[in-house]
């Protein structure tokens, strides 16, 4: 009696649980997949998890709001913890196993560095969003061909950082960066562009990831009585050093620091020795102050808004902006340049391999402003793009603005 | 290099070094009675300066009962993690419990990475953002709380140790765990102490450099590594020379970047630390391989 009680009760269970494992696809309708790789743990945490939490949202907005062309869309995101090695793992998954027609990402330039090569080989577009150059240069073993990448990169941004100090009549300042790949490549950077510009380093100073304080570092650089102080690095370092300044009294000396400032962590962690503090950005934390005729202006306040009304008051911030971009170019290259359906490209590696590089022309040749004639380009987050054969991240060091910390709100810097 | 760098690198010297040295002595207490390296040491740290934060901001309270309640919850988690993963793995081998703690550190950095995102965080001062000069140097307030906490630390151990019934189990259990377990001592509650205590340390040190140094989820490996050689030059047994050596350590640093010449820059100041590590090391080898000789 117990015996035939259980069976039936197992067979119901499973007749229930049939249905609804197939209600989890909406209405057996194959999706267009898309492949993210981001380092939402580890080192690049603060960059990577935003960069998720955008692609979750899109996705979600895409799909509420009938697909691509009619199709879901399915962005499959593997988190590689800031290892590239772990990296080029879930990219040859992506690749080969869940067979998407475009990978964004990865979160970091090395991460970035060590897939490009796959990218290469398998005729896939990758949509970076790091920031390092050498991403989209071409080398002797790798034309980059199927390799973009949507932020500024870090060698504008020390352009552009330059260009404004000139503008101040700065041209001696000290250097304080981290050690970690970010400072490190920005203190490549810098000593690598201060000839063109005609700036002279008067200190040279680097600091670790944990150091409780930089008043070393700084009395030497006071010492050496620079114009002003340029610090490159990310968490919690650029604080500390903002803090550090106000107790050595150093308040006639500028503090200039990176991008990688841009958080609302930054300004409660320096607290107000973060005021004055002066970095090139793109135009997100200063959207309220362009005029309505910036082609960015609807999309950052729209990216910004969103954001922020489902991860909380000021979360929205530069990175996932980054995502932002990639993933569009993806989409929109899916709109205007796809019509085969995803049950082919899901059922046919040939037509899956004519997708990819349908993907890819479509983002060499028309995010532009031969695409986007009206705005001159392909407005995104980061800036106005205009990819070409020869230049793979499309955007003018004009995208950058310099954004000044006053009274705990970032504003446009004179 | 001017006096006034010297003093500077003295007084951050000695402000870094004390985090080294109460970080290196939660490894020295845990490995002396148990013999097990506690690789989650450093996330004692991180998660005292991240519970104060949290506690101060969501649940309103102020520095000290914060500071309280923080190290509290922390010794909390040190007694379950040995409790569930060291005790329950008592026949496993000393290696296999040292693997066991990076496994409970990586964890215990996930947890929090989950519920406290990956922002850093500052938590308020204790006192105020006040900083004091001294021969032109400038030494913030906080950095004076840093260098009172681990003076009070060494002589409240040294009192806990020397004077009292469990301090001087604890110590026979580090002598000698089969003569500590004969004479009496029960070596089972000597071990789940050893890791309340360090748990404890690794808080309270937390706790106090938080608000100087910010924190974050991830914090705790760099600070692990920094504490781990203060206690190897303490040799993992003697508190007073790992609070020495987590001071040396801090000062050789800061004064490499004072001397800002050839390869004494502020670039190479890990590098140039961890040279001193590896020769103070190889002293000791040689001192113990001759002692083994003679006898």
């Amino acid at each position: 009696m117990r015996k035939w009680f259980c069976l039936l009760l197992a067979m119901m269970i499973l007749a229930a649980a049939i249905p609804l494992a197939g209600c989890s696809e909406s209405e057996s309708e194959e999706p267009y997949k898309i492949g993210a790789l981001f380092a939402v743990t580890g080192g690049n945490a603060p960059l990577g998890e935003p960069e998720k939490q955008l692609v979750e949202m899109m996705e979600e907005e895409i799909n509420a709001n009938g697909g691509i062309n009619g199709h879901p869309v399915d962005v499959i995101v593997y988190n590689y913890e800031s290892d590239a090695a772990k990296c080029a793992t879930f990219a040859e998954k992506l690749i080969n196993e869940d067979k998407v027609v475009a990978i964004i990402g990865p979160t970091g330039t090395g991460d970035s560095l060590a897939i490009v090569d796959l990218a290469m080989n398998s005729q896939i577009p990758l949509i970076s969003c790091a920031a390092g150059i050498s991403i989209v240069t071409p080398t002797e073993t790798n034309d980059k061909h199927w390799v973009f990448t949507t932020p500024q990169v870090s060698v504008m941004v020390v352009q552009r950082l330059y260009e404004h100090l000139l503008t101040k009549n700065i041209t001696k300042i000290a250097l304080l960066t981290d050690t970690l790949g970010f400072g490190k490549d920005g203190k490549t950077n810098l000593n690598g562009q201060k000839a063109a510009y005609g700036i002279t380093v008067t200190a040279d100073q680097t600091y670790g990831p944990n150091d409780v304080d930089m008043l070393t570092q700084l009395t030497l650089i006071k010492n050496s009585s620079p114009q002003a102080v340029v610090c490159w690095g990310t968490s919690p370092g650029p604080a500390i050093v903002a803090r550090n300044m106000a107790t050595l009294g150093m308040t006639n000396i500028p503090l200039y620091c990176s991008h990688g400032i841009a958080f609302q962590s930054f300004i409660t962690a320096a607290g107000s020795s973060g005021n004055g503090v002066i970095f090139p950005c793109g135009k997100l934390p200063i959207v309220d102050y362009l005029p309505d005729s910036d082609p960015q202006k609807a999309l950052l306040t729209k990216y910004r808004d969103d954001f922020n009304a489902r991860y909380g008051n000021g979360t929205a911030n530069t990175f996932g902006g980054h995502a932002y971009d990639s993933l569009n170019m993806v989409v929109t290259a899916l709109k205007n340049a796809v019509d085969d359906t995803p049950e082919k490209i899901n059922s046919s590696d040939d037509t899956l391999q004519a997708v990819r590089a349908k993907i890819r022309d479509y983002v060499e040749n028309s995010i532009n402003s031969s695409g986007f004639p009206e705005t001159g380009g392909f407005p995104g987050t980061a800036g106005v793009f205009n990819m070409s054969e020869t230049d793979h991240n499309g955007l003018p060091k004009s995208c950058l603005v310099m954004v000044k910390i006053v009274d705990g709100k970032w504003t446009p810097a004179e | 290099m001017t006096t006034e760098v010297f003093v500077q690198s003295l007084v951050s010297g000695l402000t870094q070094g004390c985090i080294y040295a109460l970080i290196g002595l939660g490894f020295t207490i845990i490995f002396s009675v148990t013999g097990i390296i506690n690789f989650a040491q450093g996330e004692f740290v991180m998660l005292g300066g991240m519970l104060s934060f949290f506690l101060a901001k969501s649940a309103g309270l102020s520095v000290f009962p914060a500071l309280i309640i923080s190290i509290l919850i922390a010794m909390l988690i040190g007694a379950v993690l040995y409790l569930l993963a060291i005790r329950t793995a008592r026949r496993a081998s000393v290696v296999s419990l040292i693997i066991i703690t990076i496994g409970a550190a990586i964890f215990i950095r996930g947890i929090a990475g989950e519920l406290w995102g990956a922002d850093t965080v500052a938590p308020p001062f204790f006192t105020g953002n006040g900083s004091l000069s001294v021969l032109g140097a400038s030494i913030h307030v906080q950095a004076l709380w840093i260098i009172g906490t681990t003076l009070a630390v060494s002589i409240v151990l040294h009192l806990l140790f020397s004077y009292t019934v469990i301090g001087k189990a604890l110590k026979a259990s580090a002598m000698n765990r089969t003569a500590a377990g004969l004479v009496g001592v029960n070596t089972k509650s000597m071990s789940l102490i050893a890791f309340t205590v360090a748990a404890a340390l690794g808080a309270l040190g937390g706790v106090v450099i938080a608000p100087l140094s910010l924190t974050s989820y991830n914090v705790g490996a760099m600070l692990g590594l920094k504490g781990f050689v203060a206690a190897s030059i303490g040799g993992f047994r003697s508190h007073a020379v790992t609070i020495l050596g987590g001071i040396t350590l801090g000062v050789v640093e800061q004064v490499t970047v004072a001397l800002n010449w050839g390869p004494f820059k502020s670039n190479y100041k890990e590098a140039i630390a961890l040279v001193v590590l590896l020769l103070v090391l190889l002293i000791r080898s040689r001192r113990l391989f001759e002692e083994e000789r003679a006898s």
